[in-house]
């Protein structure tokens, strides 16, 4: 096994492993806002979404514990290479100017990547691991949640961040799989990009859509 | 034009550096009556003539050919490896690029791979160390062979040939916000696995090109594509993609560890 040890151990594997992880996160996203396009049919839509995710029980609890174990990974593996970045430009350029590759995304992943972790802890506790009831189902908790005009905002740039985030992640992972061909790569891009709208539209327009219907 | 015109002032915020261990620091030069036609290390050579006479240290930089092919000469001009103009080194930059009373900084490739020797030199033999551990091909070549006698198609041939072209100037690295080498060695990865004569050592070549540039205190990539941006020889970062695939075959699918 250590020869699995001294791949994933190298700057090209921990490049591999942040890639995976990512992945998977993106897919978890796809699905996750598939579940959630049910709140735009109204509250019996999303309760009656939520009791059949639950109702598969055992396999929530090995998709949660997956989930936390690619999380774990994304995120040490992602703040050893921040550090180590750091450190292997010990003085930086007085003057230092992009030539043309960078892009806002790409500069700020390591930042987005924290907020969006402070964002998933918040939204656990928010709506998670709280006790839902037949007179507090979860339909209620989101929506008493959104009508604070301060959680909405939060909430939408929580979203903003994630399309960020996934907007040079994508495309990113690609590369880093080794799949980058001059007859894709372009296509890949643009997929990259869709998707973040998607994700930042779909559950962005979230928050402010739930009050409405609540009311 | 008559010659007046064609001189600029610029004034020059360059990085004055006595040794390795010691203290550097922006020195600030005004340069008078720079001709526009000059290249940007004529337009130093001139600065250190003068300075020369001053009794003064002259501006240490490396360069060579200046013909933009050996890849000794390079410095952060303005922010950017080999400054402003796309796809040319350093030596092939001319004054032309700046306006009268421009002000320019110039300072060395920054990396902790690269450790300045004096001003704007900077010790890159972390790239020939990459190079040592794999960067070649361990069979007696012979005499010339007869053409074709290996055939290689046309396609292949020009996707080894664009990745040869690297030379090896560590405009990458300088340009790369992580200071990561990863486009050098993967134009060095890419040129000799794509064809037949380097594939029988692929995966070794992969697997301690890949590890003595981790020890060498390279940072990681994480595909910001500055280094393509930068590069005097239009290395494209396809070639990045493919030295992950070698790697990974090496790692995950050879017997090399
Ligand atoms: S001096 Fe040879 S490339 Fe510039």
């Amino acid at each position: 096994m250590n020869w699995l040890i001294n791949t994933f151990g190298t700057s090209i594997g921990k490049k591999l492993l942040m890639a995976l992880s990512g992945a998977c996160f993106i897919g978890f996203l796809l699905g996750h806002l598939g579940g959630n396009t049910t709140l735009y049919f109204g509250k019996e839509a999303f309760n009656s979404y939520a009791e059949h995710l639950h109702a598969l029980g055992i396999l929530v609890n090995i998709a949660e514990i997956s989930l936390l174990t690619l999380l774990v990974i994304h995120v040490v593996t992602g703040v050893t290479l921040f550090f180590q970045n750091l450190g292997a430009r010990p003085q930086r350029y007085a003057v230092s100017k992009r030539a043309g590759g960078r892009t806002w995304a790409s500069a700020t992943m390591p930042y987005t990547g924290v907020l969006i972790l402070i964002f998933v802890i918040f939204h656990l506790i928010n709506f998670h691991f709280v006790e839902k009831t037949l007179d507090n189902t979860i339909f209620d908790i989101v929506s008493k949640t959104f009508v604070q005009p301060e959680f909405m905002i939060f909430y939408i740039i929580a979203m903003i961040i994630v399309a960020f985030h996934v907007s040079h992640g994508f495309w990113s992972l690609f590369q880093t799989l080794g799949a980058n061909h001059p007859k894709y790569m372009p296509i890949i891009t643009r997929v990259g990009i869709i998707l973040s709208l998607v994700f930042g539209i779909g559950f962005g327009l979230l928050p402010i859509f739930v009050p409405l219907i609540a009311s | 034009m008559t010659t007046e015109e064609k001189n600029i002032n610029i004034t020059l915020k360059v990085w004055r550096q006595k040794s390795p261990d010691v203290k550097g620091r922006l020195e600030t030069i005004e340069a008078r009556d720079i001709s526009t036609d000059m290249s940007f290390l004529e337009m130093l050579d001139t600065i250190n003539e003068g300075l020369i006479i001053q009794s003064k240290e002259p501006i240490e930089f490396d360069n060579d050919c200046r013909e933009g092919i050996c890849g000794m000469c390079g410095a952060v001009v303005d922010g950017i490896p080999h400054g402003p103009e796309s796809a040319m080194t350093l030596c092939q930059l001319h004054m032309r690029k700046f306006k009268n009373e421009d002000i320019i900084f110039v300072e060395p490739w920054r990396a902790r791979a690269f450790p300045i020797i004096k001003d704007l030199i900077v010790d890159r033999s972390a790239l020939d160390k990459i190079i040592q551990s794999g960067g070649f091909v361990s069979i007696a070549a012979g005499g010339a062979p007869d053409a074709n006698s290996i055939p290689i198609s046309q396609d292949i041939a020009e996707k080894a040939m664009d990745a040869a072209a690297c030379i090896g100037c560590g405009a990458c690295v300088a340009a790369c916000p992580n200071a990561s080498a990863m486009l050098f060695v993967s134009a060095k990865i890419s040129q000799l696995a794509l064809l037949p004569q380097g594939k029988p050592e692929a995966a070794q070549r992969a697997w301690n090109m890949v590890n003595t540039m981790d020890d060498c205190g390279f940072g990681n990539c994480t595909n910001e594509k500055e280094c393509e941006a930068v590069c005097p020889k239009k290395i494209s970062i396809v070639n990045i993609a493919r030295m992950n695939r070698e790697f990974f075959k090496s790692g995950f699918a050879s017997q090399v560890l």
